[in-house]
């Protein structure tokens, strides 16, 4: 019988009660006495001298209280980037300064030239059409290839060919991967593009600074993922102050996908000037501006060789991609094409020899940063698409190719750093054909045949590291933050819990599952078990969530300041049962002596430690509160394999997804259902990719999608129902729950294979075509096939 | 937006003579307007809801033709238009539930926009528009992108569809806008057939000349075979290439004949 509580259980999301009934508490929702507002002049052009700007009659507009620019923020430090890295050379990449408002320069559409603080967003408007910009426009970098080319115009002048950093993994590996591909029986190689993508959290960012002058501190309201590490980054990189005179506060927010992760600069604005004014300030983004200030993804152009033996194992892999970073380098965008990406590059496979070569470019654009998934994607894209091209030039069975290169042994050491735990990849590629029923495959293409469409099976493994990470590792290889998590568990006197916790929910269900771990260990109804997060004045610290670490790592943490507890509650059970602690058992809620009859309840623990009238107060503090920090040993290696049924009119090149199933290895499972979600999401952001969504600028840097009448979000009736599977768990070795973290294999594992599954189609209907870049739009395949 | 004085008159005439003034302009549903206003694109003195004129409300059938009023929202000629399937199922597909509520006939024509759908049922069955002032044949009346024959001031009070023995309208969506990536509006009227296509050209909807000779001869999918229209003048952009719509075309009007009832 399935559990009703605790570890394993399917409640219904409590959250869900306030967001489905429009009770949820967003920072657009928050307004605060005497608010002001800005309204952000933003370029709109991508690359241009700022040889001046009138502000004269702008200033003297009904409702303005100032206008800043760029020499307002002179003396201030420019956004960090968190994770530096150096090139095959061993220079450190280029760091040109990153400002809150352009100074002299612009360098993409969408950068703030002004910001213009009025009593009203529609006066702030208003005096925003009558600033003068004194512009000398120059030509802009938009194309990656271009811009690495010897007398390309460069986005900063101080990183010659716009190239940030040349990087090499394993540079160890580089003559010998050389060498194996050299002497290789097949070499199967692959051009693609991973195309850049629009986060679309369906709410905007929203940024409100509140400073009050009675105790010099300074709020910031906002739409983050990591409240505390923005709380870190602005306060001690960019704005000079303390932790204890800054609180950082992210209430609900409306998904995330990555882009909430970075420190933008609307945040430090707001931060800043309302210090200035001495007043509120309010920003609330328009769908328009977040197409060209929030942080974008992927946008990977590779080339990568898959080297076979005779009998078709793989004995090397070597790639070259280029990386574009948008026109500054955003929080931790350095890190995704790099440790994020090239470590990934072994896959599911004990290929020997690996050697990646990523150089990562300026251009005139908006930032590139993690957007779901964060360099995994990337790399199971390329490995998973070259390997069905592979099976396609040999004439094998795909499935029957990654078969007999799994990886069947564990602990295993990739070529590229990382140490699997475990993993069983054979097991999900059995559940996957079980529940794709790919034995039915062929009559259902007969099906479509009949029909006039051509009908095609993908298939791909995938896996990821999550729960990032060892914090000693991260360092050594240029993170310049600790990755742990904390957890502060408080037990009140009447037995009730608040975990606070530094892991952030944005649409996770964490106030539902982390509850669950809680009941699992003290055997308490759920209901007791409140989840505090968002807030750097309620809980300690947290590095926050992305990379689908928050159970893995976050829940960790609360779970060793659970057994903290445990172990102090017990010592009181002991001296109330006049036990030894050794002796006591906790279940169900109620303590008990083995062996004995004697017992007392969680409750009357709880209020005893608050009034501790007869209490061991030589021995042991009154109360019961405990914090953890904890570290993993390693990441978490999550895996599985997934399979798409797509269906071509051979007519219009129209691709319809017919069946996705997926079968996932994520170790141990809280909640199914919020499982199941999570999947559910993901999958729906990959096909959204490989079908629909696409990022494209012409060639003066002007965002061509820019709204959602040009750039295509899957709907509801571009995804089928999925067959969604983890019952396959091969658990975490290192954390204490045995969790991997779901978050992003979803969006990871689905790409590869709605392209491999629309290859397929083609080539089952006579069409030579190996290859078509996403997004694989209907106008695309058509010219494939009549190319 | 900026600010702008709002009237919402109850007949044709209160209408005409509050658009009198120079800055004025006619709001349909909003669906196209008030967008451009929340960019700033665009900055009218007055707006005159056209929405309140029950005049211009509802769909009425007479003597084998569906008038249908220029306030009328999609939603509302999806529901009324029976007597003319394809028109009805026409405006079913535009946009979303909430489009369909607020958008009008009235402004679609007048806003002619080379990708909506409703300027190909116009053309398709060779519709009257009827103005304040006179009425205007389809022919006469779409003038290419964002243009018609609409004098300044000029408001469409209803637009006449002849209803023909058959007809049916297959549009290719693009794919984030979901408007027309190409689409082709077919109807017969005894001998002679009509073919408009929206969506593809330069020019805005257009008929296809060689298409409508050969299906009026023999109206059948298969009279399609062979003939195809130039991907000059076809438009281009980040969906879809000049040749990938001119292809589209004939696609789209085989199908609509094959479903043509
Ligand atoms: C998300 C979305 C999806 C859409 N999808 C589609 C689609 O798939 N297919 C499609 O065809 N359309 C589509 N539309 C457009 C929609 O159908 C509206 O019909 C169209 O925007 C114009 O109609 P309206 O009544 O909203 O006009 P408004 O926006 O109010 O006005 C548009 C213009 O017409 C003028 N005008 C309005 N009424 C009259 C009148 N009676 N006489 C003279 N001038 C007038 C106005 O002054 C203005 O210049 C979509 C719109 C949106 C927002």
């Amino acid at each position: 019988m399935p559990k009703d509580h605790g570890i394993g259980a399917a409640p219904k999301r409590r959250e869900d009660l306030r967001f489905l009934t429009g009770t949820g508490n967003y920072t657009d929702d928050i307004n605060l006495a005497g608010q002001a507002y800005v309204y952000f002049l933003r370029a709109d052009v991508a690359h241009a001298k700022i040889n001046g700007m009138n502000m004269d009659a702008a200033a003297a507009m009904p409702g303005v209280v100032r206008i800043f620019t760029g020499a307002d923020f002179e003396g201030v430090g420019g956004l960090p980037c968190g994770w530096q890295i150096h090139s095959k050379d061993g220079s450190p990449m280029h760091e040109p300064p990153h400002p809150v408002i352009a100074q002299g320069k612009i360098r993409y559409v969408g950068e703030i030239v002004a910001a213009i603080v009025a009593d009203s967003l529609e006066q702030a408007r208003d005096a925003a059409e009558a600033i003068e910009l004194d512009l000398e426009e120059l030509p802009a970098v938009v194309d990656m290839k271009a811009a690495l080319a010897d007398g390309s115009a460069l986005v900063h002048d101080e990183v010659p060919n716009n190239r940030v950093y040349d990087w090499g993994f394993v540079e160890e590996n580089a003559a010998a991967t050389d060498e194996a591909i050299k002497n290789a029986a097949h070499v199967t190689t692959l051009e693609l593009v991973n195309n850049r993508l629009v986060a679309n959290p369906m709410e905007p960012r929203v940024a409100i600074g509140d400073y009050t002058r009675h105790n010099d501190e300074s709020t910031l309201y906002t739409t983050s993922q990591n409240p505390h590490v923005i709380r870190l980054l602005m306060g001690a990189f960019v704005l000079g102050i303390p932790e204890h005179k800054l609180r950082v506060i992210a209430p609900d927010v409306g998904g995330g996908f990555g882009t909430k992760i970075f420190h933008y600069a609307e945040e430090a604005f707001v931060t800043f000037a309302s210090k200035q004014i001495n007043r509120a300030i309010k920003w609330t983004s328009s769908r328009s501006e977040a197409f060209i200030s929030d942080a974008q993804g992927r946008d990977h152009v590779t080339k990568i060789e898959l080297a076979l033996d005779a009998d078709n194992n793989f004995t090397a892999v070597r790639t070259h991609t280029l990386a574009n970073m948008g026109a500054y380098l955003s929080t931790f965008s350095t890190s995704v094409p790099t440790y994020l990406h090239g470590t990934l590059m072994a896959g599911n496979y004990k290929t020997p020899l690996v050697y990646i070569n990523v150089e990562a470019v300026f251009t005139n654009t908006v930032p590139v940063d993690a957007y779901r998934g964060a360099g995994r994607p990337e790399a199971t894209y390329q490995l998973e698409r070259v390997i069905d091209k592979a099976a396609r030039e040999l004439g094998v069975d795909p499935i029957e190719l990654r078969r007999q290169n799994f990886i069947t042994e564990f602990p295993y050491a990739t070529p590229v750093a990382l140490e699997y735990d475990t993993g069983d990849y054979d097991a999900t590629m059995t559940k996957l054909e079980e529940i794709a029923d790919l034995s039915g495959f062929a009559a259902r293409r007969a099906e479509s045949e009949k029909n006039g469409k051509l009908r095609g099976l993908g298939v791909n493994c995938y896996i990821e590291a999550c729960g990032i990470a060892p914090s000693n590792v991260a360092g050594a290889l240029g993170a310049r933050a600790g990755l742990y998590e904390s957890a502060t568990v408080r037990v009140n006197a009447t037995g009730g819990v608040v975990v606070m916790t530094g892991a952030h929910s944005h649409g996770q269900g964490h106030e539902t599952s982390f509850p669950q771990v809680i009941s699992e260990m003290i055997g308490i109804d759920e209901s007791q078990v409140e989840i505090v997060h968002g807030d750097t004045g309620r809980g300690a610290m947290g590095m926050g969530t992305y990379g689908s670490r928050s159970i893995a790592v976050g829940g960790a943490a609360m779970v060793r300041a659970t057994e903290k507890i445990i172990n102090k509650a017990k010592k009181i059970a002991a001296h109330l049962l006049e036990a030894s602690d050794s002796d006591i058992e906790l279940k169900d809620g109620t303590f008990s002596v083995a062996g004995t009859d004697k017992s007392i309840a969680w409750g009357d623990v709880c209020l005893t430690a608050y009034v501790p009238h007869n209490y061991p107060l030589e021995d042991l503090e009154p109360g019961l509160e405990e914090t953890a920090f904890y570290d993993p040993a390693n990441f978490t290696f999550p895996s599985g394999a997934y399979a798409c049924e797509v269906e071509v009119d051979p007519d219009t090149g129209e691709v319809s997804v017919q069946r996705f199933a997926a079968a996932d290895d994520f170790g141990n499972i809280i909640n199914p259902m919020i499982v199941d979600g999570q999947v559910h999401g993901g999958i729906a952001q990959g096909i959204g990719q490989a079908l629909r969504e696409n990022t494209v600028y012409d060639e003066n840097g002007q965002l061509l999608s820019a709204s959602y009448m040009d750039y295509a979000m899957p709907r509801a009736d571009d995804v089928p129902f999925y067959e969604v599977d983890h019952s396959c768990q091969t658990p975490c070795t290192h954390n204490p729950l045995g969790v991997k973290g779901c978050g992003e294999a979803g969006a990871i594992g689905s790409p590869p294979a709605v392209v491999n599954a629309v290859i397929d189609a083609l080539q089952s209907g006579g069409h030579d075509v190996t290859h078509i870049d996403m997004p694989v739009s209907p106008s695309r395949v058509w010219a494939a096939m009549n190319g | 937006m900026y600010n702008f004085e709002f009237e919402k008159p109850t007949t044709v005439a209160d209408a005409v003579a509050a658009l009198g003034g120079d800055d004025a302009q006619a709001l349909g549903g909003g669906q196209t307007l008030i967008p451009t206003l929340k960019q700033r694109l665009n900055q009218p003195g007055k707006l005159v809801s056209l929405t309140g004129i029950s005049e211009m409300n509802g769909v009425s059938v007479d003597g084998g033709v569906v008038t249908v009023g220029a306030a009328t929202c999609h939603a509302d000629v999806e529901a009324g238009a029976g007597a003319y399937p394809a028109l009805a199922a026409l405006a079913g597909q535009i946009g979303d539930p909430a489009v369909r509520n607020r958008g009008t006939v009235g402004g679609s024509l007048a806003n002619n926009d080379p990708a909506a759908c409703y300027p190909s049922a116009a053309l398709g069955s060779g519709a009257t528009i009827v103005t304040n002032t006179r009425e205007i044949a389809a022919d006469d009346y779409f003038q290419g992108m964002f243009s018609t024959a609409l004098e300044e001031g000029e408001i469409i009070t209803a637009v006449k569809f002849p209803i023909p023995d058959c007809a049916s309208y297959q549009k290719f969506l693009q794919p984030a806008s979901r408007f027309a990536l190409t689409g082709v509006f077919v109807a017969k009227y005894g001998d002679n057939v009509r073919v408009a296509v929206t969506g593809a050209s330069e020019e805005g909807v257009f008929r296809w000349a060689e298409a409508e000779a050969a299906l009026s001869a023999n109206f059948a999918p298969e009279a399609i075979d062979g003939l195809s229209v130039s991907a000059d003048g076809m438009v281009g952009d980040i969906h879809g290439t000049p040749a990938y719509r001119a292809h589209l075309v004939g696609v789209m009007t085989k199908r609509a004949v094959a479903a043509a009832h």
